[in-house]
């Protein structure tokens, strides 16, 4: 079976004054369609640059990466984004503060007949349960409604993978959980491949099939969450699972005493 | 999930196929690039012309130029700017420091009030006050009937058509660009380094001249360069008071003797005085950045009682009245007066009005379009390896500004010349006849002129509306199918709209006053409201000036509430 992202060795570098910054080295993954995948690891690891790289914005100095069959990047060139199929979740959600609800969905659908965008935006808002806040505008909504958008905005091209940076960083710790296991839903219910970035391991854990952990540019373990806690591949992840799961476990036992003090 | 394994030889010849389709990576960055330079190129071209036209003259020429021209010359520019320096520092800083350290009544008025002169072009607060302060005009008139003299031979004040009064009128309407620099340095002072100072044992005077000011020494270079290159620029103010300054020979020399050589030489000598004044201001601009210490508490202004207040809301308001308030309202009383008394104005002040409202739109749509190529290819480039380049462009674009008018029309008169020449020996090779003068006989070379002398002020507020535009907005629009330049079309031109309102309010009054250029570049018989003021007090007809004195004043009130609201943020 032929993954739908082929991730095959790739290098990426930033340019800077003093040469080449090399960011992510001998980097693979492959992502099955349906999958979702998520990208685990510390700030400055290089998992934002690798979906910077997926989407587009940066090129690849070796490797390659493909979706379906068809090379998108490699040395040799790369397709532009906007013809790759490929959508993108944003940490600031980056809706265009002058359009409407509506017209921000609608964005991605300029080639479609009228009525036909007209009921896909519909359906989009509906699927994210925001059916009535068409002709808001962004900052009129909450943070995790501005959310909600955002994911139907960048669904409703149908792209082939959505790219998740960060997605619920900016959201309180309620919506976030709450909202990592709705947009798993939707994923799961419309059948969509995606890829995830956090730093959070509960996060991860809660909406991804497949988890790999990074570290310094470079993936060190790339399986399903069952395997990364049972099995760890080395040293290092099995001390990175277990820190944040105790950190987690920690947090838990202290929100709990927070609420019962809170009740007395 | 998945396709068959039995796709794969399939999958692999596709994969090659397409493999050969990838677009070359480049991001469309090379039309703006090539944009951008052909922009730069024409900013750079009067320079270069200049240089070339010089060189032009015998040796001869320039030794004439040399012993009889330039020694005058220089000194009095040297004499006007070192006043008009002195004058705006001291006015600028000491009216800052005085809304931002004192409390007073009409402090928060002042506050604004104190940038109203900007409204004045220098050539009509000359004009204005040539009147005014004549010798029997109403000033001297009521200082004699105070002092009971009857005869202005008893009692005279020094003439104004001196290198003083050259100093005392520029001085007034230029100050607030110091002001507004260093006010706004004052605003982001932080208290708590004054207030260390005042513990460690410094008195109130003592903050001022050891932490305020020399924290705020970029902001006043900043000001004071500008207001500098503003003299530079000065034609009018200077003729009109008679002061040989080096413009005013520039321009002479070329329209009197026609000695495009002798021009150029002079232009160029003027050059060294602007490269100068760049340096200033690049150099208080770079120091400006590491003394800024924004989002800090600011300094709360001290309450000052009963004779202290009055003292410093006189002093204050001097300023305003000497350099707004008393020459708008005699230009309003004269134009009052002139109108009841002939009932309307003339044709040719319309015909006039009319000329600067269509070159002024024309000039503005214009630098506006050439400063959006010049800032987006700058934004379109800064992830290439083309970015040097593009960072150039935008640096010599945006060295218009610096160019005084006078030097910028002289530089553009042979490269127009050859641009003509090219047009019409092209026209007649396809029509069969020759069309005439094209760019000098028509407005388009005073268009282009304007475009190039105004063009930083539409790039510096593209650039700045673009910087406030998140980088993930136009990767949004990417990943949803759109094109870099739909992106711009869909994404930041509406985005930027505000930003582009303000630029094109600030060329577009900028070009209606606009003065030494357009003397020297405008078509035969072609008068806007500003040549026709200088042609009414060139002749001492004091006809219908202040009609168009006022509405330039008018006109200039409107980018005056602009700045007060950005910079200032008053009425936020």
């Amino acid at each position: 079976m032929t993954a739908l992202l082929d991730i095959d060795r790739i290098h990426l570098a930033y340019d800077t004054a003093a040469g080449l910054h090399s960011v992510v080295e001998d980097f693979s993954l492959g992502l099955e369609r349906g999958e979702i995948g998520c990208l685990l690891g510390a700030s400055g690891c290089g998992k934002t640059t690798v979906l910077r790289a997926v989407a587009g914005f940066e090129p690849v100095r070796r490797g390659s990466i493909s979706l379906d069959g068809a090379v998108l990047s490699s040395p040799a060139g790369m397709v532009l984004p906007e013809r790759r199929r490929v959508g993108m979740m944003f940490q600031d959600y980056a809706l265009f503060p002058h359009l409407t609800v509506g017209e921000n969905v609608a964005f991605g659908l300029r080639r479609r007949a009228r009525a036909e965008r007209r009921a896909r935006v519909a359906e989009m808002l509906g699927l994210v349960g925001l059916a009535e806040v068409g002709d808001s505008y962004p900052h009129e909504l909450s943070g995790g409604q501005q959310q909600r958008v955002a994911l139907a905005r960048a669904l409703a091209p149908e792209p082939e993978l959505l790219l998740l940076d960060e997605p619920f960083s900016n959201l309180d710790v309620d919506t976030r959980e709450r909202l990592a296991f709705e947009v798993r839903e939707i994923l799961k219910a419309t059948g969509h491949t995606a890829i995830l970035v956090t730093h959070n391991q509960a996060e991860a854990f809660a909406i991804a099939d497949r988890i790999g952990v990074m570290a310094k540019g470079r993936i060190a373990q790339w399986d399903s969450p069952y395997n990364l806690h049972h099995h760890p591949a080395d040293d290092f992840v099995a001390e990175f699972i277990r820190r944040d799961a105790l950190a987690d476990q920690r947090a838990r036992v202290f929100e709990r005493g927070a609420r019962k003090a809170a009740a007395r | 999930m998945g396709g068959p394994p039995a796709g794969l030889p399939r999958m692999t010849s596709r994969v090659h196929a397409l493999s050969l389709r990838l677009p070359v990576r480049a991001e469309g960055g090379a039309g703006w690039l090539l944009a951008a330079t052909l922009i730069a190129l024409a900013v750079l071209a009067p320079v270069a012309a200049l240089a070339w036209a010089a060189s032009g003259g015998s040796l001869a020429h320039w030794s004439h130029l040399a012993e009889f021209v330039l020694p005058g010359a220089l000194a009095n520019t040297a004499l006007l700017l070192a006043g008009v320096g002195v004058v705006v520092t001291l006015l600028g800083t000491g009216a800052a420091w005085l809304v931002t350290a004192c409390d007073f009544p009409t402090r928060r008025t002042l506050t604004w009030a104190l940038l109203l002169p900007l409204a004045v072009p220098t050539y009509i607060v000359a004009f204005a006050y040539l009147d005014l302060l004549h010798p029997i005009g109403p000033v001297q008139g009521t200082i004699r009937a105070l002092l009971g003299y009857d005869s202005p031979r008893q009692f005279r004040l020094p003439d104004l058509r001196s290198l003083g009064g050259a100093v005392f009128v520029l001085g007034f309407v230029l100050y607030p660009y110091v002001y507004l620099s260093t006010r706004v340095m004052f605003m982001t002072q932080a208290a708590s380094l004054l207030e260390a100072a005042r513990t460690l044992g410094t008195g109130r005077l003592g903050v001022f001249w050891r932490v305020a000011l020399p924290l705020a020494r970029p902001a006043i270079a900043v000001g004071l360069s500008l207001a500098l290159l503003e003299t530079l620029n000065d034609i009018g103010a200077s003729e009109f008071l008679g002061v040989q300054t080096l413009t005013v020979s520039v321009y002479t020399t070329w329209v009197t003797r026609t000695d495009l050589a002798g021009a150029a030489q002079i232009a160029l000598t003027m050059l060294v005085f602007v490269v100068a004044l760049i340096l200033l201001e690049r150099h208080g601009r770079r120091r400006q950045r590491y003394a800024n210490a924004q989002r800090m508490r600011p300094m709360p202004p001290r309450r000052l009682g009963g004779g202290m207040a009055a003292l410093a809301a006189i002093l204050g308001w001097i300023p305003v009245v000497v350099g707004f308030g008393a020459p708008a309202l005699y230009l309003l009383a004269e134009t009052v007066k002139r109108l009841h008394r002939v009932g309307g104005v003339s044709d040719a002040l319309l015909a006039g009005a009319a000329n600067t409202l269509a070159i002024a739109t024309a000039a503005t749509v214009v630098t506006l379009a050439a400063g959006l190529a010049v800032a987006w290819a700058g934004r379109t480039l800064r992830e290439s390896s083309r970015l040097p380049a593009g960072r150039a462009c935008a640096r010599v674009a945006s060295l218009g500004y610096a160019l005084p008018g006078t030097v910028l029309a002289i530089g553009l008169l042979v490269p127009y010349a050859l641009l003509d020449d090219a047009l019409n020996t092209l026209w007649h090779a396809v029509a069969g006849v020759a069309p005439g003068l094209i760019v000098m006989g028509s407005g388009v070379g005073l268009v282009l002129a304007y475009a190039i002398r105004f063009l930083a002020i539409s790039t510096g507020a593209v650039e700045a509306g673009l910087a406030r535009v998140p980088a993930s907005l136009e990767q949004a629009s990417r990943l949803l199918g759109e094109s870099a330049s739909g992106t711009l079309r869909r994404v930041h031109l509406p985005l930027l709209r505000p930003a582009l309102a303000a630029a094109s309010l600030l060329v577009f009054v900028d070009a209606m006053k606009e003065l030494p250029a357009t003397l020297l570049l405008r078509p035969m018989n072609f008068d806007t409201l500003a040549t026709w003021l200088y042609a009414e007090a060139a002749r001492g007809t004091y006809e219908e000036g202040a009609v168009a004195a006022l509405a330039i004043v008018a006109a200039g009130l409107l980018p005056v509430i602009l700045l007060a609201r950005t910079q200032l943020k008053i009425g936020h």
